[in-house]
């Protein structure tokens, strides 16, 4: 250790890679393509229901396509992303001259692209008309998924595993990282809130990755090996399914939320130049979030038939998860508050997802409640619950991130111009697209549906045209990016970029050197 | 070099523990969960699916001035070839009273077919409710081809029973089970 | 090969036509009201929590957009430095706390009004099955078992369902290649498209009926907004909801299945059918009238000898009402969940085995005794062995209802 040396030649740097800014980048790089390829999906799923009657896909090729395109964006794009950006982050916060495992680190990354190669052949398999891709939803209920599944289920499954282990492995990293390499002086309560944030994430992927593995097991060997843990014949029910699926579900849905938050709570004070307000309230909502979630999850099964006492049960722990939620976008209102806001491209994307990320908590909140949920249940109005949460929730969180920290990575400025339309038409087409769906699913249409009645066919259209217009503003994106990275172009930046920025980030030079913090800085 | 050392020590420590909680949770959810949501299942009826085994007569006290509807439904899954039907479609019963009901199989394709009934009580709080003594679902079921037979089923309600409830559906789906138990005989067609 | 710009015309053609000769409804932006008294509950609920929702939005964004338009350095203000407040930290948890409480107890009482299934008039077991339902009348006034029992699947054409934007047909196996029209000229969708079944379901007005649900393969959802009930079908165990529909809203209503169930889960609409109680009555004995007298006519025609030509037409016919969602109008079948009928061994060979299967089913395939008559079931298996060039190896290319009844 002490000597310094560069990067590799070549294909080795990223095939043997351990540092974990090269572990990041490559992270951020797969979910881009998870993230276009599951909107390929997105976009066959919108082109279909443009019109009543069927017109481009056979019902079934639909049904793999909503199961992929979830699957896809879920685990391929928004959590790699997120591990991405603590890879490339946690270290430079706080204070760390890298990982704490860059083996480990190395081995996680590098199971995913076989991971989605097993799911992405299986769906190539379909695409040429060969075999069924998996159709059973991303939720793939038993017995839909186990006696009625594709054979390709089995790719699935397996897909699965690699997938859950790469997650475990990224978090162990993460919490060991944060645990024993802090710089001296960096006490828990001091680390910015990203770090906060993803330290808890980190704790709730090993608690439900292994139920998810556990899950899949018991798919496996109802499938193969003659058990009958969700099968009535054998004296199984398969609506344990939805209890084990869920018990790893909800606390799902907050890893994808929770680093959100660290990163929109990076991003707001440092363009309106003003402390976060309520730091460690900030903390305690979080990880009160993280706890609740492990008390809520049959709150996605209201329609299964639990006794009333469950159902209320479920219902008010769920409303209460509502007051932390509230306690951060109340504390980001407050940060916002008597700043001297500037409205640069991240902060723009920030206060994007306070808005509408708040929208998806309100439809949030109204799915709480019991016997409306039964109603709202399996309708487009879930659907534009989740994607309001997840698209201009999570995906806005991680492109304003990007569009935060890529000049510091790169020492060059991306296009303004372009991102502010990346920004403006993402905006805009995201709302045509999720917003009404809100209508669509109050007036009845059942989500999953290859094809609707005729009160819904306007509404679709719309939908279908906001759809194509955010799929298109995503290559500007793209082209963003090229420019920056690969074409070397751009304004250099000065080592602090944004001048409101706070954070041991901002101290090291632009771009970040390939060691940083090879001697721990002093913290104040 | 040494502070290298325990930093290295307390990553290994840390990492033990980690993967504690990661093993822990894996046999949670494969060792524990399923057994336990059938506990809860037995003690609150939560899936409707009534006790395996025969319950004790000798609690059973009468209640004369208490009347409850108990309906039967029998079903067969789609790949059971079986007809299967309850020989009386409902019965009122005073709650504790002994009953005794049939049903009646046929098999009526020319091979041996094992079969397993799956009972599910409706609505789900009476299932803990509803005692059987004796019952065709404890046992899986074998008839040749062409054989048929009245299946008995003697069971109770518990006096117990909420006061709101006032219909019991219980129902029988019945599964072809020839494959598992491997004693039918080699399927002549297909 | 078609050139790229005659490919997009022709899907351009066919997505015109569709708009231009659909029936559009009215919007509909929000929940029905429903016709019940729990929907009503149920509705007004809902609305409660919106208006909450858009009260706590106008407070919160208001704030925001204020300060986004106020506090913003353009305009020369100087950032305070304040980062807490203990007091206001307490106050917006607090509050929104006696919110929820405020929003739970309304819930709690409709959640438990729904909950109450006692003392039915009528009792109906749905089960729910790929892609139908199935409708079973158990229990009238307590006159016990009625012997009334059907299917009810969607009646809507598949002319007006299938139009293929591509000569190639519905990606990616070219399903339905043959129902491509060149001329975009598909038939019209009707306001009911979709949306109606062959039987609907008859319910009494004024009376509590409680349904119990249960389904044949995988799990189904059973949904019709206007009595604001909807309930998962699981396989091998039954769930139990009911509705009351008022004496002065007879009338049809309609719901559809909310469960993913596979391929056709878009297509097994709801239908009920809500008759004043004389009018019920008078339609219950009706039905089991009809339904007996249809089981005596499957009796008789097993004595009767049809022939070839008759079977043929009748065979086509119920075939493609019930078999071509997965074996294809064609026979080609969905490989390799739904195996091609035309050239296949099981079609072309042994009749016994090929009447077994369809009678009693495999694997994800329901068995249609129960479900069609044998002189139908007869007349499928005629077509099967006749149809797309397939020539029974064992020669018999004829099946009569008595062969099936064996």
């Amino acid at each position: 250790m002490g000597e310094h040396h560069g990067p590799m030649k070549g294909i080795k740097r990223w095939l043997f890679a351990t540092n974990h800014k090269d572990i990041g980048a490559m992270y951020l790089w797969f979910s881009f393509i998870m993230f276009l390829t599951g909107g390929f999906m997105a976009m066959i799923i919108r082109a279909e229901l443009m019109y009543p009657g069927l017109q481009l896909v056979d019902p079934n090729f639909f049904n793999q396509m909503t199961t992929t395109h979830g699957l896809i964006m879920v685990f391929g794009a928004v959590m790699p992303a997120f591990v991405g950006l603590a890879n490339y982050m946690v270290p430079m916060m706080i204070g760390a001259p890298d990982m704490a495992l860059p083996r480990l680190n190395n081995w996680s990354f590098w199971i995913l692209p076989f991971a989605f190669s097993l799911l992405i052949i299986a769906i190539i398999q379909s695409f040429l008309g060969i075999a069924d891709a998996p159709n059973f939803g991303w939720t793939f209920y038993a017995p839909l998924s186990t006696k009625y599944g594709p054979a390709s289920t089995d790719f699935f499954i397996f897909s699965v595993h690699m997938m859950g282990v790469s997650s475990i492995m990224g978090a162990v990293n993460v919490i060991v990282t944060i645990f024993n390499l802090r710089a001296p002086g960096m006490t828990l309560m001091k680390m910015p809130l990203f770090v906060w944030t993803w330290l808890i994430t980190a704790f709730l992927l090993i608690a439900v990755m292994p139920v998810l593995a556990g899950a899949v097991t018991m798919m496996l060997t109802d499938r193969h090996f003659g058990t009958s843990f969700f099968d009535a014949a054998g004296g199984g029910d398969p609506v344990l399914f939805q209890h084990v699926f869920w018990f790893f579900g909800h606390p799902e849905v907050y890893i994808m939320i929770l680093p959100a938050f660290g990163i929109v709570s990076a991003i707001i004070p440092t363009f309106a130049r003003k402390p976060l307000f309520g730091y460690a309230s900030m903390v305690y909502a979080t990880a009160s979030i993280a706890f609740l979630s492990f008390v809520v999850w049959a709150h996605h099964m209201f329609t299964v038939g639990l006794p009333l006492a469950g159902n209320l049960f479920y219902m008010y722990m769920t409303m209460l998860i509502a007051v932390p939620t509230g306690v951060k976008v109340f504390n980001w209102v407050a940060t916002m508050w008597k700043g001297a806001m500037t409205f640069e491209v991240p902060m723009l994307f920030a206060i994007a997802f306070v808005v509408l990320f708040t929208i998806g908590g309100f439809s949030g909140l109204m799915l709480a409640i019991t016997p409306v949920d039964q109603q709202y249940h399996d309708t487009y109005f879930v659907v534009a619950h989740f994607h309001y949460v997840l698209v201009t929730g999570a995906v806005f969180s991680i492109v304003a991130g990007v569009y935060y920290w890529l000049p510091k990575w790169t020492g060059r400025m991306y296009n303004i111009g372009l991102a502010k339309l990346h920004f403006w038409s993402s905006l805009i087409f995201v709302n045509l697209l999720f917003f009404p769906m809100h209508f669509v699913g109050l007036a009845g249409m059942p989500r999953r549906y290859s094809d609707y009645s005729l009160q819904f066919a306007d509404f679709n259209w719309w939908i279908s045209i906001g759809g194509f217009g955010f799929g298109l503003s995503q290559l500007i994106l793209l082209w963003i990016l090229i420019e920056v990275c690969f074409r070397k172009k751009g304004e250099p930046v000065s080592d602090q970029v944004w001048d409101g920025a706070e954070g041991l980030e901002w101290t090291l030079p632009s771009p970040v050197p390939y060691h940083s913090f090879t001697t721990p800085p002093v913290i104040k | 070099m040494t502070e290298q050392h325990s930093v290295q020590q307390a990553n290994r420590k840390l990492i033990k523990k980690l993967s504690l909680i990661v093993v822990g949770m894996f046999v949670f959810a494969v060792g524990v969960l399923p057994p336990m949501y059938d506990a809860i299942c037995a003690i609150t009826g939560l899936n409707g699916k009534t006790a395996n085994e025969a319950a004790d007569i000798e609690d059973a006290v009468v209640v004369e001035d208490r009347m409850v509807t108990v309906q039967f439904l029998a079903d067969t899954d789609p790949a059971m070839p079986w007809d299967f039907k309850p020989n009386i479609f409902s019965i009122k019963v005073h709650p504790g009273a002994i009953q005794k009901v049939d049903f009646h199989v046929r098999n009526p394709t020319s091979r041996l077919i094992v079969g397993q009934a799956i009972p599910s009580v409706s609505p789900a709080q009476a299932t803990p409710y509803f005692k059987k003594t004796e019952c065709f679902c404890f046992n899986n079921q074998e008839l040749n081809g062409g054989e048929e037979m009245d299946m008995p089923l003697i069971f109770y309600v518990d006096p117990g029973l909420p006061k709101s409830v006032r219909t019991i559906t219980l129902s029988y789906q019945l599964y072809d089970i020839t494959k598992s138990t491997e004693k039918g005989a080699p399927l002549a067609a297909n | 090969m078609q050139s790229l710009a005659k490919r997009c015309s022709a899907i351009g053609l066919a997505l015109a036509t569709v708009t231009s000769s659909s029936v559009f409804a009215e919007w509909q932006l929000d929940m029905t009201p429903g016709v019940t008294d729990i929907s009503q509950q149920v509705f007004d609920m809902h609305r409660t929590m919106l208006w909450w929702c858009v009260a706590i939005g106008i407070v919160v964004f208001g704030a925001m957009f204020y300060s986004m338009i106020k506090h913003r350095k353009s305009k020369g203000h100087e950032a305070a430095q304040f980062h807490e407040s203990t007091s206001v930290e307490i106050m917006w948890t607090v509050v929104p706390f006696i919110i929820l409480i405020l929003m739970a107890i309304p819930a709690t009482k409709v959640l438990i009004a729904m909950n109450d299934t006692s003392d039915s008039a009528l009792t109906i077991k749905i089960t729910g099955s790929q892609w139908k339902w199935h409708y079973e009348y158990l229990d009238w006034e307590g006159k016990g078992n009625l012997d009334l029992d059907y299917y009810s699947v969607l009646s809507t054409p598949s002319e007006e369902i299938i139009r293929p934007a591509l000569a190639s047909g519905l990606f990616p196996k070219k399903t339905a290649k043959d129902s491509y029209r060149a001329d975009g000229n598909y038939p019209e969708q009707t306001a009911l498209y979709k949306q109606d079944v062959d039987k609907p379901l008859v319910i009494p007005t004024g009376r509590k009926v409680r349904f119990l649900i249960t389904a044949d393969d995988v799990i189904h959802s059973w949904w019709v907004p206007a009595f604001a009930i909807k309930k998962d079908a699981i396989p091998g165990f039954i769930n139990e909801l009911w509705t009351l529909v008022p004496e002065d809203n007879p009338g049809i209503y309609r719901g559809q299945c909310a469960e993913l169930c596979g391929k056709d889960h878009a297509f097994m609409p709801i239908v009920v059918d809500a008759r004043p109680v004389a009018e019920f009555e008078q339609w219950l004995a009706d039905a089991r009238a009809a339904q007996k007298a249809e089981a005596e006519a499957a009796a008789n025609s097993l004595d009767k000898t049809f022939t070839k030509d008759e079977l043929m037409a009748e065979g086509e016919k119920a075939y493609l009402a019930r078999c071509s969602a997965c074996h294809q109008a064609n026979g080609q079948g969905l490989p390799p969940t739904f195996p091609a009928l035309a050239g296949s061994a099981l079609a072309t060979g042994p009749v016994a085995d090929h009447i077994h299967i369809v009678v009693k089913g495999k694997n994800a395939m329901p068995g249609f005794g129960s479900m069609l008559s044998p002189k139908e079931i007869a007349a499928i298996i005629t077509y099967e062995r006749n149809a797309w060039g397939n020539t029974p190896t064992d020669g018999v290319d004829v099946v009569q209802p008595r062969d099936v009844a064996k």
